[in-house]
């Protein structure tokens, strides 16, 4: 647990030094993501050691949600101002996303599928 | 109260130990009750937190800073977390690599689904301009998304919370969109709620399978990267940052 956790934070510290540095516009974390990919990638495996610890860390991801969630009690004033604007502009961007991306995916896969199959 | 329970009260308001408290016994009443609804996606565990310590911070008179004093290191851990997706994606990587066509076309349409139907749906209902901005990096994870809206003109904190609902939205929604599309794939299944609701709805789509999980958590990570370095100047080329 301790040795795997440590090695999360280093590669989160080492994408966190990239950002800065490149001055990439993506977070530190999520180049350590890359990074951890890559270095898995060449190792060919994962040790059990980080697999379980990343599981534990990952079963409770909602959980890391929850104070910046919280956060919507600084701006319940603008909330309550533009919730009509605000509530449709979620609901149907998030589905029109979701329909979109799966649609193109299908579209993609059967396309591809097909062409397989002529190969 | 009495004196001395008000003193108590003065002490622990002062530390850090009744933020991060309060925070993980609300998360765990608020899956407990989402377990016991047989997860239902209603019953989503981040909405029943959240309401509930709004709502407690709010009648202790409790401000959101004192709050984050202790909640800030359930926050940090966002970050290993983060890094920690690497190993279902790795452990994926063979789907992933025949899908790449499909995942690929389908993050760019995604991506761009995302972030300009909920400008256009904002501007549409009179939203206002710094609104507008900070819904557009709406799908993407939480830190990624704050920096975008500082860099174009929205307001971070209110992003942050944005981002939050459009996950808690697409962690509910996904099971009835695709059901309705009758797409069965685990990976169809996950990649589309990676892009929409980035690690809300990777945590949702984890609890459902694996394979659905690692593919919206490589849907979170590319999602995030992708709108970070195109949003900005899709946005100053469309003359929407004036």
């Amino acid at each position: 647990m301790l040795s795997a956790l440590t090695q999360l934070l280093i590669f989160q510290l080492i994408g966190e030094v990239f950002a800065r540095w490149l001055s990439l516009p993506v977070p530190g974390p999520v180049i350590g993501m890359l990074l951890l990919f890559a270095a898995l990638v060449v190792r060919g495996s994962v040790d059990k050691e980080l697999a379980s610890t990343s599981q534990t860390l990952l079963q409770h991801l909602s959980l890391l949600f929850v104070p910046a969630g919280t956060g919507v009690m600084l701006h319940l004033h603008r909330v309550a101002d533009e919730w009509v604007a605000l509530l449709f502009s979620l609901l149907v961007s998030t589905i029109a996303t979701l329909i979109v991306t799966a649609l193109v995916m299908k579209l993609c896969l059967g396309n591809s599928a097909k062409s397989g199959e002529s190969a | 109260m009495s004196p001395q329970l008000n003193e108590i009260w003065v002490y622990l308001s002062a530390t850090p130990l009744l933020g991060l408290t309060i925070t993980l016994l609300a998360y765990q009443a608020a899956f407990w009750l989402y377990q016991r609804s047989g997860m239902n996606p209603l019953a989503n565990p981040v909405l029943i937190a959240v309401t509930f310590l709004v709502a407690l911070l709010m009648l202790t008179g409790t401000s959101y800073q004192t709050y984050f004093d202790g909640a800030q290191f359930v926050h940090f851990l966002l970050g290993p977390a983060t890094v920690a997706l690497a190993i279902p994606l790795y452990t994926q990587v063979k789907r992933v690599k025949a899908m790449l066509l499909p995942v690929l076309v389908g993050l760019l349409a995604g991506s761009l689904t995302a972030a300009f139907s909920a400008i256009a749906i904002a501007k549409l209902f009179g939203a206002s301009l710094p609104t507008q901005l900070s819904l557009a990096p709406k799908s993407v994870t939480t830190p990624i998304a704050m920096g975008i809206a500082e860099r174009i003109g929205g307001i971070p904190s209110l992003t942050a919370v944005l981002v939050i609902a459009t996950g808690i939205l697409g962690a509910v929604g996904g099971r009835y969109v695709f059901n309705a599309m009758r797409i069965h794939d685990p990976a169809i299944r996950g990649f589309p709620i990676g892009v929409a609701s980035h690690g809300i709805g990777t945590a949702r789509a984890f609890q459902v399978s694996e394979q659905s999980g690692a593919f919206a958590a490589l849907a979170m990570g590319l999602n995030g990267a992708l709108t970070a370095l195109l949003l900005p100047y899709l946005l100053s080329a469309s003359g929407s940052l004036g």
